[in-house]
């Protein structure tokens, strides 16, 4: 007999599955369940390019704790994929378990000794009671997740009230439904007794924290930022970043007359969407565009025209796995580069990184305001770890008292009043010139935007002095920018620390899980969130003040590194870099096992828990 | 270029159109193509035409993309916003550009290579999006600023200046227009200027996507014999099905034409297109007709000119979209952002 793992409000259940079969919404129903009970989970789908028949799994970390990261290992696996069975039993951790249907008997060898085995025979009880062959699959799903809220400890009450929700106006589907939850739950509790060691109990750890996903979360953002065009290109991960605006939109967004405030439009291809928003931000609309890596490779020549003509431009960069196709249903951190350089020639781009849904939210309206401050484009630079995963946050905020930052938009009257109208004159020595809108004046104002040098009047000129004018400001402006963007965020350790740790994005819940973890053994790390490009002085100090800084990213080269040697003139021999890209979700053990070893090499062992290493 | 100026002194006795400006008003700065060009003939036109219709110059906005054409819009309304974009990508920058303020005027200028070759793309689905804009292609089968290569309006058969024949078939700008659902569509010479300025009048009075591709010479580069696009060989193969005039309002109607010989077109905005036919049988409101027309002329070796489709009944894309009367860009805070209380019933919609 296996060793049981035994643990409450804290452990990690896996579902493997079949694209297309359903299983969705059902392990949806399960990880909120958890919610309504007040214990924080953090789900997540691992899922292929692909829409029917491939094997799919929905990751669901139950922690008490509110650790919101991928743990790493599995304590139970529900294993509903014959195609992917061996791969899974594999990633059980020892004295784990695995929930499987057992209408089939399966041979000794496809199990583990070390692993706990739950049979129930889904299959058989589905044909027992439903004829048709895509009701047998779908409540097959809601029967697992009755069986396994018997054996958690899932408060059957609550799982009924989502079911409620979730068909509510579809009566049709609501009863069936939760029919199927009890066929579930009462097997598992008369005949599955105590076959499970993992439970729950009710917390109130969730508190006020709100459940959603990165895409809506900036979605939303959009909305109440102002964003009024939005124009885009179907890609994964970001393409229900596009769709929530248009769902949000149309409740949110209609005016009195029943017309819309806003308009979107689903472009030919990225090149046409960028187009477009840079036409409605040169014409006093604010606008944004929602895509991926490859989209931004597209995108890239009129990046670097609207950084060269200063028209905003909000480009929300869902990154997936690079380069090329890549993994496109997998998350990384791998266009930093692209993104902070895009275009040929001289160009530097305003980067934010938010970190989980309500900095989705906060920064898609920060970045439209950045946008028409700074006459630029700018990027939020999500993922789709936070992008299409709900995630528990905190609410999202709006103060009412807050306006849009159009930024310095020369009006009719200030023309009128003979106001000196140079499109791309310094006026107010940050860099930043004042434009006007196409409209405005009948004799002032009118100037021609163009992507060829010119000078201070907006007049065409390859002179070399006035080039050089231009970009020295150009260069400014950038300087400029440092003041506006979000700030880093110290997480300082509670004891003296000779090491540092640079992390940013979606890193974010796994190293501060890491950074407790590694405290305990002895390693005490200072550690430093990096929420924007260009990055301000504090960054550097913040390095200087460390005897070495870990760098932690999710991409091969190290890329936040890269743009930290090259832009804030760090010393790279203070830098070591922790990185993980495999496609999968950085884990707190992955980054402490990488910042113990890298400790032990650099011998630096703590002697005595007490002293700092 | 702007080092060239223009001399500022207008003649006194200038004449005024209604909204108070003479023709000079509507000029740009001194044109830097080559003497000759057809392009300037039909920067003249968009001069005339917006002068004529009483539009005022800064109400226009006035985009393009890469190319000897794409300069042209410096070359007139000056005190229009213009937009000198990416090569071929003029149209989606129009489009943008168009739904942040339905109340301009958008004119979209563009070339072959412009429009047939790297941006084919951006061209058509302008064309079916309804974009309500001018799209005047100014067609001269030639690459000017890179010095003379063929691009894809190029006839096969066509001779290049330095003798080289081209064997690619021409992409027909006017029937791709009309396929992709162009809701206004003309062929226009640059060197016919009674044929042109109506049809840039009635173009921008039309109320969707208008297209004309204008056979515009290239005086440096394809006005050779050989050359299918040169002054004197569309002199000769230009075959007008229609004279067309146009009239801001159902009042203006003065001139008689003769019976049976004139169609009318009333058009959404109370301004009336009169044609008088020059082909018996053509008959523009009629889409299939026109492309056959179009094609059997082809394939005769010449070029139907005139407006070739019209759809009086079009919508363009903020009718689509029942975009807000009032402009995207002229929305503040108050009717965009749905405030805290909203954001709090999201919120609890999220537990």
């Amino acid at each position: 007999m296996a060793k049981r793992i035994e643990a409450v409000n804290d452990f990690v259940v896996k579902f493997a599955n079949v694209n297309g079969s359903g299983s969705a919404s059902a392990n949806e129903l399960f990880a909120k369940s958890f919610l309504r009970m007040g214990i924080p989970v953090s789900p997540r789908n691992i899922f292929p390019s692909n829409i029917q028949g491939l094997p799919t799994w929905y990751e669901v970390r139950v922690t008490e704790r509110g650790w919101l990261g991928r743990r790493g290992g599995v304590d139970l696996m529900v294993a509903m994929n014959p195609q992917t069975w061996d791969q899974d039993i594999a990633e059980v951790e020892p004295g784990g378990y695995v929930f499987y249907d057992d209408t089939r008997p399966l041979p000794a060898s496809k199990f583990r000794p070390d692993v706990n085995v739950i049979g129930m025979p889904l299959t058989e009880i589905c044909n027992t009671n439903y004829v048709d062959a895509r009701e047998r699959q779908l409540f097959k799903n809601i029967i697992y997740v009755g069986a396994l809220a018997a054996l958690l400890g899932i408060e059957p009450e609550v799982v009924a009230e989502l079911i409620g929700e979730q068909y509510k106006g579809k009566e049709k589907l609501l009863m069936p439904n939760v029919k199927a939850f009890h066929m579930g739950f009462d097997y598992a509790r008369e005949r599955l007794k105590d076959a499970l060691g993992l439970k729950v109990q009710r917390s109130e750890a969730v508190g006020d924290s709100i459940f959603i996903d990165g895409n809506a979360a900036a979605a939303l953002g959009c909305v109440y930022g102002g964003a009024t065009v939005c124009a885009w290109y179907p890609i994964t991960p970001s393409s229900s970043l596009a769709e929530a605006f248009q769902r949000y939109c149309s409740r949110l967004r209609i005016d009195e007359s029943g017309r819309n405030n806003y308009a979107i439009v689903q472009a030919e291809d990225e090149l046409a969407s960028i187009g477009m928003v840079i036409g409605a931000g040169w014409n006093g609309a604010r606008a944004f565009t929602a895509t991926s890596g490859p989209g931004v490779s597209l995108m890239t020549e009129f990046i670097g025209m609207a950084y060269f003509a200063e028209i905003p431009a909000t480009i929300i960069n869902v990154q997936r796995g690079g380069p090329s196709t890549g993994m496109p249903t997998r998350t990384q951190q791998s266009d930093v580069l692209a993104c902070a350089y895009a275009s040929h020639g001289d160009t530097k781009h305003v980067l934010l990184f938010p970190e989980d849904p309500k900095e989705c939210f906060e920064f898609a309206a920060q970045a439209l305001d950045l946008a028409d401050r700074l006459q630029t484009p700018v990027f939020v630079m999500t993922d789709l770890d936070i992008g299409m995963n709900q995630r528990l946050c905190k609410p999202l905020e709006w103060d009412d008292a807050r306006s849009y930052d159009r930024g310095k938009v020369m009006t009719r009257d200030e023309l009128e009043a003979g106001k000196d109208f140079g499109r791309y004159l310094d006026v107010d020595g940050d860099g930043i010139p004042f434009r006007t809108l196409p409209g405005t004046h009948p004799k002032r104002g009118a100037y021609f935007t163009r992507g060829t040098t010119k000078d201070r009047y907006a007049r065409y000129s390859e002179a070399g002095p006035d080039y050089v004018d231009n970009m020295r400001r150009l260069q400014k402006k950038f300087e400029t920018a440092k003041s506006m963007v979000p700030k880093p965020l110290l997480d300082a350790s509670a004891r003296p620390a000779r090491f540092g740790a640079i992390y940013y994005g979606s890193t974010s819940p796994a190293m501060h899980e890491a950074l407790e973890a590694l405290a305990t053994t002895g390693i005490s790390i200072n550690a430093l969130r990096v929420r924007a490009f260009p990055f301000q002085d504090e960054i550097a100090d913040f390095v200087a003040s460390h005897s070495k800084v870990f760098v932690i990213e999710q991409n091969r080269d190290a890329q936040l590194k890269t743009l930290l040697v090259n832009d804030a003139g760090i010393n790279p021999a203070n830098l070591i870099s922790v990185l993980h890209y495999d496609g999968t979700p950085i884990t707190a053990r992955f980054i402490t096992n990488e910042i113990s070893q890298i400790v032990r090499t650099l011998n630096v062992r703590p002697i005595k828990k007490d002293k700092a290493a | 270029m702007t080092y060239l100026t223009k001399p500022k002194l207008h003649h006194p006795s200038l004449h005024k159109n209604k909204v108070g400006y003479t023709r000079r008003d509507y000029e740009g700065a001194v044109s830097t193509l080559c003497a000759g060009c057809g392009h300037d003939s039909i920067s003249a036109a968009i001069i005339q035409a917006a002068w004529e219709l009483d539009i005022e110059p800064h109400r226009v906005a006035k985009l393009s993309g890469i190319g000897c054409s794409s300069k042209t819009p410096t070359y007139f309304l000056g005190n229009s916003h213009g937009f000198n974009t990416v090569h071929g990508r003029m149209p989606s920058v129009l489009t943008g550009a168009n739904l942040a303020n339905r109340d301009l005027i958008y004119l979209g200028v563009s070339g072959d290579g412009d429009s047939a070759s790297i941006g084919l793309g951006q061209f058509a689905h302008a064309m079916r999006r309804g974009v309500n804009m001018l799209y005047i292609l100014e067609n001269n089968g030639v690459y000017g600023l890179t010095k003379g290569q063929f691009s894809a309006t190029a006839d096969a058969g066509s001779k290049s200046k330095r003798g080289a024949v081209n064997t690619d078939t021409a992409i027909d700008t006017v029937s791709l227009a009309l396929l992709m659902g162009a809701t206004f569509v003309a062929r226009s010479f640059s060197g016919d200027k009674q044929q042109l300025v109506p049809l840039i009048k009635a173009a921008i009075a039309h109320d969707g996507a208008a297209f004309i591709d204008v056979i515009s010479p290239c005086v440096a580069f394809n006005n050779h014999p050989g050359s299918t696009k040169s002054y004197d060989y569309v002199r000769e193969h230009n075959e007008a099905v229609n004279r067309l005039d146009f009239w801001p309002s159902r009042e203006a109607i003065t001139v008689d034409y003769q019976e049976g010989g004139v169609i009318e077109v009333p058009q959404h905005d109370g301004s009336i297109l009169k044609l008088r036919k020059l082909e018996a049988d053509y008959d523009p409101s009629n889409k299939i007709n026109a492309i056959t027309h179009i094609a059997t002329a082809a394939a005769e070796g010449e070029f139907l000119t005139g407006l070739l489709y019209l759809d009086p009944n079009a919508e363009d894309l903020h009718a689509h979209f029942k975009t807000s009367a009032m402009p995207l860009n002229q929305l503040g805070v108050k009717e965009l952002c749905p405030g805290s209380e909203m954001l709090d019933k999201i919120n609890a919609s999220l537990r």
